[in-house]
């Protein structure tokens, strides 16, 4: 039977409250993993590992978090992110929603993308499939 | 003249043997602790107990040589997380402490480790091993970080102390390491 998006969100609020150490009301779907949630680095490998493990799901490498595309001079000018690299980020992360970052490509701030909501979207994909 | 790094390289290690070596599964080191290791006199003066941050880098080096091991060592494995450390008991000179790491995962980017300490003592003469704590914690392989930053080609982290070790038991322990 398929999952609803609130079941996906309560199973994801449970990893962040563990990987993140974090209280339940903090984990609001708009809340941003680094800004608001604190999330370094490595917290996002712990919670693809954790993810994985409470939806048995394999993430594949570079499918949650794109690869090589900041270091690609056609995608990436001046720190900021071109229109072929929107698109192509577009592409790769069907599941986000990038307006914010469209409006102000930054790449230091790329990482707001990364919000509740995201993860709770991008599993959708994975578990109704 | 010395051609490698190991002048350079603090005697820093915290494990004495491994027992058992499972490449990709799990590992379980031990360590004697004895009052000929000065560490011991400091904490506590007439009180001489384990630090527990040194049980942590102990669970640390048996897990960071089972993560290594299983990349064949190419990668350079950093302790990035202590999901949970908790400890329950004293370790005291004279007993031997058990660490035993366990994989959970290991992709391109890091590992997670499930580790248990216990320690091999005797209670009214009888030799027996009780649980001392529970380390969860997370290795980054640094070469693969997000931020694409560069590290020295020179692998800092499997240094000729952890090696040695290493090749001392696993032909003992007949460990394979993977060929890629």
């Amino acid at each position: 039977m398929p999952m609803t998006q609130e079941e996906v969100f309560a199973k994801v609020k449970e990893v962040l409250t563990t990987a993140l150490a974090v209280d339940d009301d903090e984990v609001t779907s708009q809340a941003k993993l680094s800004e608001d949630l604190g999330a370094e680095s490595i917290d996002y490998l712990d919670i693809q590992f954790q993810l994985e493990k409470s939806f048995s799901i394999k993430i594949p490498k570079g499918e949650l978090t794109p690869e090589n595309l900041f270091t690609n001079p056609e995608y990436v000018q001046n720190g900021r992110m071109t229109p072929k690299g929107l698109a192509e980020l577009k592409t790769r992360m069907p599941f986000a929603d990038l307006t914010g970052f469209e409006a102000d490509p930054d790449i230091n701030k790329f990482r707001d993308v990364f919000t509740v909501d995201t993860l709770v979207k991008y599993v959708m994909t994975k578990v109704n499939t | 003249m010395v051609n490698d790094h190991s002048a350079l390289i603090m005697r820093w290690i915290w494990i004495d043997k491994f027992e058992k070596f499972e490449v990709n599964v799990a590992a379980v080191a031990v360590k004697n602790v004895s009052l000929a290791e000065d560490h011991l006199h400091d904490h506590f003066p007439g009180f001489p107990v384990m630090p527990a941050s040194l049980m942590i880098e102990g669970m640390a080096q048996t897990s960071g040589i089972l993560v290594g091991a299983a990349r064949n060592f190419k990668e350079k494995v950093i302790l990035a997380k202590i999901g949970k450390a908790t400890f329950s008991r004293l370790v005291r000179p004279g007993e031997q402490i058990v660490y035993s790491a366990k994989i959970v995962n290991v992709n391109e980017t890091g590992a997670a480790i499930e580790g248990t300490i216990s320690v091999r003592t005797t209670v009214g003469g009888q030799p027996t091993e009780i649980s001392v704590g529970t380390v969860d914690m997370m290795f980054s392989h640094i070469d693969n970080n997000m931020s694409g930053m560069k590290f020295p080609d020179f692998n800092f982290v499997f240094n000729s102390q952890f090696m040695e070790l290493f090749e001392t038991y696993r032909r003992e322990l007949n460990v394979q390491l993977p060929t890629t």
